[in-house]
This record gives structure tokens, C-alpha cells and sequence, in this order.
């Protein structure tokens, strides 16, 4: 408090910055001077310049054109992002078409109970659960095998072209990959072409439950893997190489070098990729699943994007899937939010 | 994988020897790694020269499962049929006016809002960085969205409901933003003590020095405009404003649906060419480009890994 040195403009204000500002936030209240409780020797003007800090007023006069920058994107997240939330209390209310956006009468959790009591509710949960945590399970770790891989290769110009090639699925729009995958798994694609030479019976994949989950996967890891490596190879080049050449004294051999120097080595990397994929869990390619899936094949293809956006868009039961949405949302932010702290306690990786 | 040691001590004199005894397994597993490499690309590349096949193939070939790496039946007539359907070109070019306009507007609205973020001195950067982070783990979800854009903003059937609500991505502007964070101060105090105001350093310094991220920016917004559909698909009722890729929605759910009603398994191939050469035609702007603007994209995600 009684500190008189200046502090340096440079490094102070990013950190104690953030208790401050939900004082005033964007509008003007933080313009109208300190909201009482003004200490007795100094205003808060002065309190603040002395810690390294402007008032809002200040701020406002001498960087006007910088704040300038920020009002449309500030706008564009209001309406986009933060309205949208908002009217997630359809949720509570019965909405009608062509009344109040934001319902017209409350009525509680009555839409929760509705899709709780639903048994399909329940199958297309589970189908998302299952689907999300095979993606978890098999698709999540397949970039840093390749990665690896990739990092044991002499040859770059080899190395160059795996990437190249591996990468370009990625570029591609899910229409497409959802059209390549209809085709190859169709009854004269190339998947039915390979169990026919080897004396099968061609299989109707996309007409029988059973499939659709490998077939999902399988598209998944196709799409993914390749650009998947990219963080993981930045990470590989950035591991000391004395670290391998005393894993070597040590006598490890190459097996020990990789578990024991090149994994913790990228950990921070996979920390932090499976945290925002645990986030996007229960949101499992929605855009994907809707175009691959058809009425045969509900019972497995069924996940609660592609359920809401039937009942809410096509048969317009905005507030019963509205309800679905946000449980969905929530239950997302929550594991994305427990895998974070999980991960800060006991890897000391984390998002934020 | 480091064989050369650079100092000739104790460590050379070890990793000899160890050589020795690892020679025969790392020569095994260099052959097997270079195999199963080899394979994994050519699975990844095998279903784009499926699709080049169908595209040239003739029907009857295609439906008896004939088809896999080189045409059968080679012939033009499919490319013919889909070049000659004007609505293809309709939604071709809406696609085209749609990637640029969304393009313009996304890199507006980012490059503005991740240079106000990236001055240290901005008061309340804390929070109008967390405003913007928060919509990347908690969305209003797909109904209310529907609703705000259908029905409170009315844009139904406009070209503002495919190009503004995905127009800021929060991970391009993290990379924006760590990029300019970067950016030498001495320029821009040197500016300002020019007597140039924030626009001035903004537009005349930093845009000029910033040319490899905005390149990277763009692409990275271009080709997820590209590639996009469902926008278009939930708000446009009208044929002649979708993009090539709803049009190519289309035509896929034709086919399966038609394959499904009539419960015939030979009809699913209906059409096979025809959507082969459709797909073609809609990658192709991202093929061709693709070679040379693949440094870019992963210089934009390497950039977004600095921050973490």
C-alpha cells in the first residue's frame, strides 16, 4: 500500500488486472468514479496510478481508439454467442412459434422430466457415450503413435510426404467425407470388393446397426490422424537431446528412451488436447453423424445432436430439445472443467 | 536417432557399443516403421483415387464393384451431365461469394478484436479476453441459435445467416493474438512518438509486418467456409441460393434414400459417378491450393501451441 516506486508499465498490469475490471465492465459504470469506500490519504484514481493501474476514465480517454477495435466483436459475441444462451431459459418455458423468443410461460423443469421419462431419450445418451468414449479410447491416441513414428523416420523427404498426404483429409468438408465414406462402405464400395475376393458375402453396412460405430470410427481416425500429429511433432522437436544421450548412458534403450524421455516430453501437449477433446465429448460430429446416419440405423447412429435437431428443428419442439441442449451443454463445460482441475493436480498441465 | 556424437568422450565410446547390441533390432523396427507408414498413407490416399476412378467410370462398372484405382469404362459423359447442370454452377458460385464475403468479415472482426487483446496497457484485457474464451466451452446450443437467427433476427433465406454466427473463431483469434503479442514494441512506440495514433500503427505498421498470419488466417477461415454446410442447410429453403456442398448433400441423401425406400441393394450405387464427380469438383479449388498453402496451416497451428 505505501509502496512509492513506480511499477514497471510493462509487467504490472496483465495479472492483478483481472480482480479489478468486473468493476466496470464494458459500459459505463466504472466512468462514475469509485463506487464508495474511498480510502482516507489517497482517491482511487491516485491509489490506482500508483499501482501501475489506470481508472476506467483514464483508460478510456487515452486508448478511445483502441476500445474502438472492440466494439463490433463485442457486439458480434452479445448477439452470437451470449443471446443464444440466454435463450436457453426455452428450456423452462413453453415457446410458441411466433411468440416471445424467450418463451411465453414458465413452466419449471417440465421438459427435463419429459426427456428424462423418454426412453429414447435414454438410447441416443448412451449411443453418445459409447461413440464419445471410443473416440476418446481409439482415436485420441492414435496421432501421437504416428507422431512417433513419424520422429523415427531418417528420410525427410519421406517423412514430408506422409505428412502432406496424411494431412489433406483434414481440408476436406464432412459432406465429402461422409459422401467417400457412404461409398466405400456401400455394396459395391471397396470395402465389399475386399470381402468378396477373399470368398465373404458383401455386407449392407450402412443398413445394419451393428456397423455403425466402426464405420464412425474408422472415418474418424481417417480424417483426423494425420493433422492430429502436427502439435505433437512441434512438441517432439522442442525435448532436449541430452536427455536421450544420458537415458543412454543410463543404458536405456531405445524402448526406455521413448517411455521415459520423448512421452513426458510431449505430456504437456497431450494434456492439453485430451482436456478440450473431453470437452467436445458429448458434442461427438454432430455434422458428421447427421449426414451418415439413416432411420435403419438409429438404434446405433442415433446421438443427442443428431435427436435434438430432429425434435426441435424438423418436428419444432423448440423447448423440449432446447431442454436436451442444455444439459448436453452443461454436462460438456462440466467435464472439460473436471478434466482441467483433474489434470492441474496431478500432471500440472492445464488450459488456463 | 542422433548417431553422430559430437563429443568424443565417454558418451561416444557407450553409444558404440550400444550400437552394437541394438543394431539388429533398430534395423528391424526401421523397416517395419517405414512399412506401416507407407500403408497408413496409402490407405489415407486410396479413397481420393477411389473417388477419381468413380468419377470417369461408367455405371455398370461401378455397380458391379468393378471400380477400386483406375476408371473402367473410361468416359466423360458424367463430368458432361454435372458441368451442364446450371444449378451446379449456381451454388458453385454462391460458394465463391459466400467463402469471400464470410472471409472478409471473419478476418475483420478478429484481426480488430486480437490487436485491442494483444496490448498489455488495454485496461479490462482480462475480461474481454474471457468473454471470448468462455463461448469455446459453453455455446447457447443449436435451438436457441435457430432461434435468434430464424426468428428474432430474420435472416431466413440471407446470405447473413451462412456468413455471421461462426464469424469469430476463438482459437484463430488466440494465434492472432499471441502473434501480435509478439510483435516488437520498439516499432509501434517508435510510431507513436511519430505522432501516429492507434489506426495509424494498426493499419500503416503492423498490418504491412503481419502479411504471413493474415495469409494464414485467411486460409484457415476461407477453407472452413469452403467446406461448410449445415448454416446453410438449417436457414436457406431457396435452391438457387445453397452452396455446391448442400447441393451435394443433396444428391447423396437422394441416393441413399432412394436406396433405402425401394430396400434394393443395387440401387445404392445410383448416381455413384455422378456424386464422385460432384465431390471432385468441389475439392478440387483445396487439392490444387493445398500444396502450396500447406506451410501455412501448420505455421497457424504451431503459432496457437505457443500460447498453449
Amino acid at each position: 500500500m505505501s509502496l512509492q516506486e513506480p511499477v514497471s508499465v510493462t509487467s504490472g498490469p496483465d495479472v492483478p488486472d483481472v480482480p479489478l475490471a468486473p468493476a466496470g465492465v464494458p459500459g459505463g459504470a466504472g466512468l462514475g468514479g469509485p463506487p464508495g469506500g474511498a480510502p482516507p490519504r489517497t482517491s482511487r484514481e491516485q491509489r490506482l496510478r500508483m499501482q501501475g493501474k489506470t481508472s476506467w476514465r483514464v483508460a478510456l480517454r487515452r486508448d478511445w481508439r483502441l476500445y474502438s477495435f472492440l466494439v463490433l466483436p463485442l457486439v458480434f459475441l452479445l448477439v452470437f454467442k451470449y443471446v443464444p444462451m440466454l435463450g436457453n431459459v426455452i428450456a423452462f418455458r413453453k415457446f410458441r412459434p411466433g411468440g416471445n423468443p424467450f418463451g411465453d410461460e414458465w413452466v419449471g423443469f417440465h421438459y427435463f422430466e419429459q426427456f428424462i421419462h423418454n426412453q429414447q431419450f435414454w438410447t441416443v445418451f448412451w449411443n453418445t457415450v459409447i461413440l464419445g468414449g471410443l473416440s476418446l479410447v481409439i482415436v485420441f491416441p492414435l496421432p501421437i503413435v504416428l507422431a512417433l513414428m513419424l520422429n523415427e523416420l531418417r528420410s525427410r523427404r519421406f517423412k514430408k510426404l506422409v505428412q502432406t498426404l496424411t494431412y489433406l483429409p483434414h481440408f476436406m468438408s464432412i459432406v465429402i467425407v461422409a459422401g467417400i465414406v457412404l461409398q466405400l462402405t456401400s455394396l459395391d464400395g471397396s470395402v465389399n470388393q475386399v470381402i468378396t475376393a477373399v470368398g465373404g458375402d458383401a455386407i449392407p453396412f450402412m443398413q445394419q446397426p451393428g456397423w455403425f460405430r466402426s464405420i464412425y470410427i474408422s472415418s474418424e481416425a481417417w480424417q483426423t490422424v494425420g493433422w492430429g500429429t502436427i502439435l505433437y511433432l512441434a512438441a517432439l522437436t522442442t525435448i532436449d537431446q541430452q536427455l536421450y544421450e544420458a537415458a543412454k548412458i543410463d543404458g536405456a534403450n531405445r524402448w526406455k528412451q521413448t517411455w521415459h524421455v520423448t512421452l513426458p516430453g510431449i505430456r504437456p501437449t497431450m494434456m492439453v488436447l485430451l482436456i478440450l477433446n473431453i470437452g467436445s465429448f458429448m458434442a461427438v460430429g454432430f455434422e458428421k453423424v447427421l449426414l451418415l446416419q439413416n432411420p435403419l440405423i438409429y438404434s446405433t447412429a442415433d446421438v443427442i445432436s443428431t435427436y435434438l435437431y430432429r425434435v426441435g428443428i424438423q418436428s419444432a419442439q423448440f423447448s423440449y430439445a432446447a431442454a436436451i441442449g442444455l444439459f448436453e451443454s452443461i454436462i460438456g463445460l462440466v467435464l472439460v472443467l473436471s478434466a482441467n482441475f483433474a489434470s492441474r493436480r496431478m500432471v500440472g498441465a492445464s488450459l488456463w | 536417432m542422433v548417431t553422430e556424437t559430437t563429443t568424443p568422450d565417454i558418451t561416444a565410446v557407450h553409444a558404440s557399443l550400444t550400437n552394437v547390441k541394438e543394431t539388429r533390432g533398430v534395423a528391424a523396427f526401421r523397416i517395419v516403421n517405414v512399412v506401416l507408414l507407407t500403408l497408413i498413407t496409402v490407405l489415407t490416399v486410396y479413397p481420393f483415387v477411389n473417388l477419381l476412378a468413380k468419377s470417369f467410370s461408367s455405371e455398370r462398372y461401378i455397380a458391379a464393384g468393378q471400380v477400386n484405382l483406375v476408371p473402367r469404362g473410361f468416359n466423360l459423359d458424367t463430368l458432361n451431365y454435372v458441368v451442364s447442370d446450371p444449378m451446379f454452377w449456381t451454388n458453385y458460385k454462391n460458394t465463391v461469394v459466400y467463402t469471400v464475403l464470410g472471409t472478409i468479415i471473419s478476418m475483420a472482426l478478429t484481426t480488430t478484436y486480437a490487436y485491442a487483446l494483444s496490448r498489455r496497457n488495454l485496461k479490462g484485457r482480462g475480461v474481454f479476453t474471457g468473454v471470448a474464451l468462455f463461448t469455446m466451452f459453453f455455446s447457447g446450443g443449436l435451438i436457441p441459435n435457430y432461434i435468434l437467427v430464424a426468428n428474432v433476427l430474420h435472416m431466413r433465406n440471407s446470405v447473413w445467416a451462412i456468413v455471421l454466427p461462426g464469424a469469430i473463431s476463438v482459437f484463430n483469434l488466440l494465434v492472432m493474438k499471441s502473434f501480435f503479442e509478439n510483435f516488437p514494441a520498439e516499432l509501434e512506440e517508435a510510431a507513436a512518438l511519430d505522432g501516429m495514433t492507434t489506426y495509424g500503427v494498426f493499419f500503416r505498421i503492423v498490418m504491412p509486418l503481419s502479411k504471413a498470419v493474415l495469409a494464414t488466417m485467411t486460409l484457415f477461415y476461407a477453407v472452413s467456409m469452403w467446406n461448410s454446410w449445415f448454416g446453410a442447410f438449417l436457414y436457406l429453403d431457396k435452391k438457387d441460393m445453397f452452396p455446391v456442398t448442400v447441393y451435394l448433400r443433396n444428391l447423396i441423401a437422394a441416393a441413399t434414400q432412394s436406396a433405402e425406400s425401394q430396400g434394393a441393394a443395387d440401387t445404392v450405387q445410383i448416381g455413384a459417378n455422378i456424386q464422385s464427380v460432384t465431390m471432385l469438383l468441389t475439392v478440387l479449388p483445396i487439392v490444387c491450393f493445398y500444396p502450396f498453402i500447406q506451410k501455412y496451416f501448420v505455421s497457424g497451428v504451431m503459432l496457437g501451441s505457443v500460447k498453449g
